[in-house]
């Protein structure tokens, strides 16, 4: 079983992109469990066709400790398997802490079934606190993607997050896969990325260009392999799949300082 | 049992403490809101906090404790204690029916970063009730901090100006004593005939008679409409900078009460500015009754003079009774060598002190150099006492273990008491709290003399 966990800047395709691969894999062949980790709870919209199930936290807070698996565990597109962990509403309580104790939940419930070949954890932004760190903590989570694009905002993100994964792969033993592009049409995306990912000791897994397909099949509460498999786009999502099921360079991230990162963008960033 | 503890001193760099020489601030917020009548204190957080400081006080005061608690769980530290809190609102006030409930937040409660006022503003609170409350992270200064804290929740909840004018009368704000000492602070204030409300006031909670019936609620603790009263004050006075300062000043800001901010009245000294300052400020004259306790201070003074003369004490506990103690110390002509507190020089957002300054400032002109650390512990103390050998240690219980190991004598002060009864009751402010004072420290010294005498110096009369 390969656990996996996406982190990248808030706004950035994270929760699209991984539904996306996770249509891809699932058509595949392979068993795939998708763990939400945003107190949002958006992570498996598209794979369950709007069909939002009740998060871990919800039903903690209704049911108590006494939950069924059945309760939060809900087969979406592919026989794939989406669990939200839930958590507060705005600005109350703790969701780092309901990431940790809803992945301690679905641990003792058994949700972890060796039949699975990959377990993806959709983590929200930055690693603001321990709690978000939970999917790469205690030898969870081993492989880590960074989704980025060209844009300086998003760069620093991923760079920030390496500094997270950089500690953690000290204590923990979990790495870095490589970087996702999800293209915003910046200029000489292609190039920063390569050379980003390079710098930081990894590589750019695949760069996904900019479709509005993948919009259009949102709004229709699908993933692009689901709406119209025929699609380009789809295609783009089966390649990433392909790289990442057939990935096997995973690193220490060597982050930038900020300087360095400035002169990276100063160099690739422009188009002349 | 503390045979291992090495005389040489490591500076540590890792933060840690060893043995601290103070507890946390919800145990000193919940004995503050005690001082309130018909209060309950209660804990926002878990079972386990709560739990604690109600047996850390009965523990030292001997008297059943009272308080609830949020009873946090997984799910209230994920989605917030919001719900917890208004059921407890709502619980609270039909089961054990209090007139006031006084909220404390504790680590877990402030590090999710629940918001109480907007939690009460939107609980049901019955009519004739009242909900005060006060941010208390356990993490940031001590039990010192978390008194100072609920104590200026008292002000900022509760304390109104209403009258055009103020009152001829005081506002008393003890620190963190005992219910003895409040008892006492309150006796000298109405010698002086000056009207006044002390708050907190534990007197009569912490320090109730047997009458063969449990009554949860009992006659003692400053009324709620005293406390709004306050506002009206003519002076606040607030005894000791740590505890009391802070709500002086915003009683100040609020409400326009002048304040002024003397010593725990712990000596001879700091005794006789209490008094100056009552009397200046209400022009009473000092009564024959107070003059004739100074009198018999001084002459005690002078009669025991020769067995105190020298004698290289170690001093710690609280700040504001630390400092009290050494300028009494001082006073006997004693040498307070190492001097510590628990209790951090300053905190975030909590109280600024000046202890290292303020201790400096009174062994100055006796000539005393010695070791004085803020937000110090016992290990510390220890390894100083080893280096530099006290003949007394004064101090809470938790200095027992060095007083063994080092074979040193200890009379207890301050808090917590645990080993020992009635001290409660009885002062060690005032000059009455000074005789007593010297009555433990002397008998503590000669008792030690005389077990350690040979034959031929064995005394009878000393």
């Amino acid at each position: 079983m390969r656990q996996i966990a996406i982190y990248g800047k808030g706004g950035i395709g994270k929760s699209t992109t991984t539904q996306n691969t996770v249509a891809a894999l699932s058509e595949m062949g392979k068993k795939v469990m998708v763990v939400g980790c945003d107190p949002k709870a958006d992570s498996t919209r598209l794979l369950l066709n709007g069909l939002s199930q009740k998060s871990v936290l919800e039903t903690l807070r209704d049911e108590g400790e006494d939950i069924d698996l059945d309760d939060i565990l809900i087969e979406g597109y592919g026989g794939s398997k989406c669990v939200e962990s839930g958590g507060p509403e705005p600005g109350v309580g703790c969701a780092g802490r309901g990431i940790i104790t809803s992945i301690n939940m679905l641990e003792t419930l058994g949700a972890y079934t060796d039949d699975l070949d990959y377990v993806f954890y959709d983590v929200l932004g930055d690693v603001v606190c321990g709690g978000f760190a939970m999917p790469i903590r205690e030898g969870k989570a081993q492989e880590i993607y960074i989704v980025a694009s060209g844009e300086m905002m998003a760069l620093y993100a991923a760079n920030n997050i390496s500094k997270g994964v950089q500690k953690f792969a000290h204590s923990g033993g979990v790495r870095l896969g490589g970087i996702i592009c999800n293209s915003r049409n910046v200029d000489n995306e292609l190039e920063l990325l390569t050379a980003f990912a390079k710098e930081l000791g990894s590589h750019l897994i695949h760069f996904v260009p900019r479709d509005n397909m993948v919009q259009r099949a949102e709004i229709n509460k699908k993933t692009v392999i689901d709406y119209d498999p025929k699609e380009n786009q789809a295609d783009e999502y089966r390649v990433l799949a392909k790289n990442i099921d057939s990935n096997d360079k995973f690193v220490i991230p060597k982050p930038m300082t900020q300087d360095r990162l400035e002169e990276l963008l100063m160099e690739h960033g422009i188009l002349d | 049992m503390l045979d291992s503890t090495p005389k040489e001193i490591i500076e540590r760099k890792s933060g840690g403490v060893i043995n601290p020489a103070k507890t946390c601030q919800p145990l000193g917020a919940m004995y503050a809101a005690l001082g309130i009548h018909k209060c309950l204190p209660h804990s926002h957080g878990s079972q386990g906090c709560c739990s604690y400081h109600r047996s850390h006080l009965t523990r030292h005061f001997k008297e059943p404790v009272m308080a609830s608690t949020s009873s946090f769980t997984e799910g209230a530290s994920v989605f917030g204690g919001g719900a917890n809190l208004k059921t407890s609102i709502k619980n609270v006030f039909s089961i054990y029916n209090p007139d006031v409930m006084a909220i404390h937040t504790t680590c877990l409660s402030e590090t999710i970063g629940d918001d109480l006022p907007s939690t009460i503003n939107s609980a049901e609170v019955p009519e004739d009730k009242v909900v005060i409350y006060a941010s208390t992270p356990s993490y940031q200064g001590s039990h010192i901090t978390g008194f100072s804290n609920m104590t200026k929740g008292m002000v900022d909840c509760l304390a109104k100006a209403t009258t055009e004018t103020k009152k001829e009368q005081a506002n008393i704000i003890p620190g963190f004593v005992n219910p003895g000492d409040m008892r006492e602070i309150k006796r000298i204030v109405n010698l002086m005939n000056v009207n006044f409300t002390m708050f907190p006031d534990t007197s009569g909670v912490l320090d109730t008679p047997m009458t063969g019936q449990y009554v949860m609620y009992p006659k003692g603790g400053t009324k709620v409409e005293d406390i709004a009263d306050a506002g009206n004050s003519k002076l606040t006075l607030a005894l000791g900078q740590y505890a009391s300062e802070d709500a002086a000043k915003l009683l100040e800001r609020k409400c326009d009460v002048n304040y002024t901010a003397l010593k725990t009245p712990i000596g001879i000294k700091a005794t006789d500015q209490l008094v100056m300052a009552l009397r200046q400020n209400f022009t009473e004259e000092i009564p024959y009754e107070l003059e004739e306790e100074r009198g018999q201070l001084v002459d005690i003074m002078t009669d025991t003079h020769h067995q105190f003369h020298g004698k290289k004490v170690a001093i710690f506990g609280d700040p504001d009774v630390v400092i009290g103690l050494t300028e009494f110390l001082l006073s006997l002509g004693m040498k307070p060598v190492h001097i510590l507190t628990g209790t951090p020089t300053s905190t975030l957002g909590g109280i600024g002190g000046f202890f290292e300054k303020e201790i400096n400032h009174l062994l100055e002109p006796a000539g005393i150099e010695a070791q004085v650390k803020a937000g110090g512990d016992l290990f510390e103390l220890h390894q100083w006492i080893k280096n530099e050998p006290v003949d007394l240690i004064i101090g809470n219980t938790y200095g027992k273990y060095i007083a063994k190991a080092e074979d040193i004598p200890l009379v207890r002060v301050g808090f917590p008491i645990l080993d020992r009864s009635v001290q409660t009751y009885l002062p060690v402010v005032g000059y009455k709290g000074a005789m007593r004072l010297i009555e433990m420290i002397t008998n503590t010294l000669l008792d030690r003399e005389d077990r350690d005498s040979k034959d031929e110096d064995f005394e009878l009369v000393m």
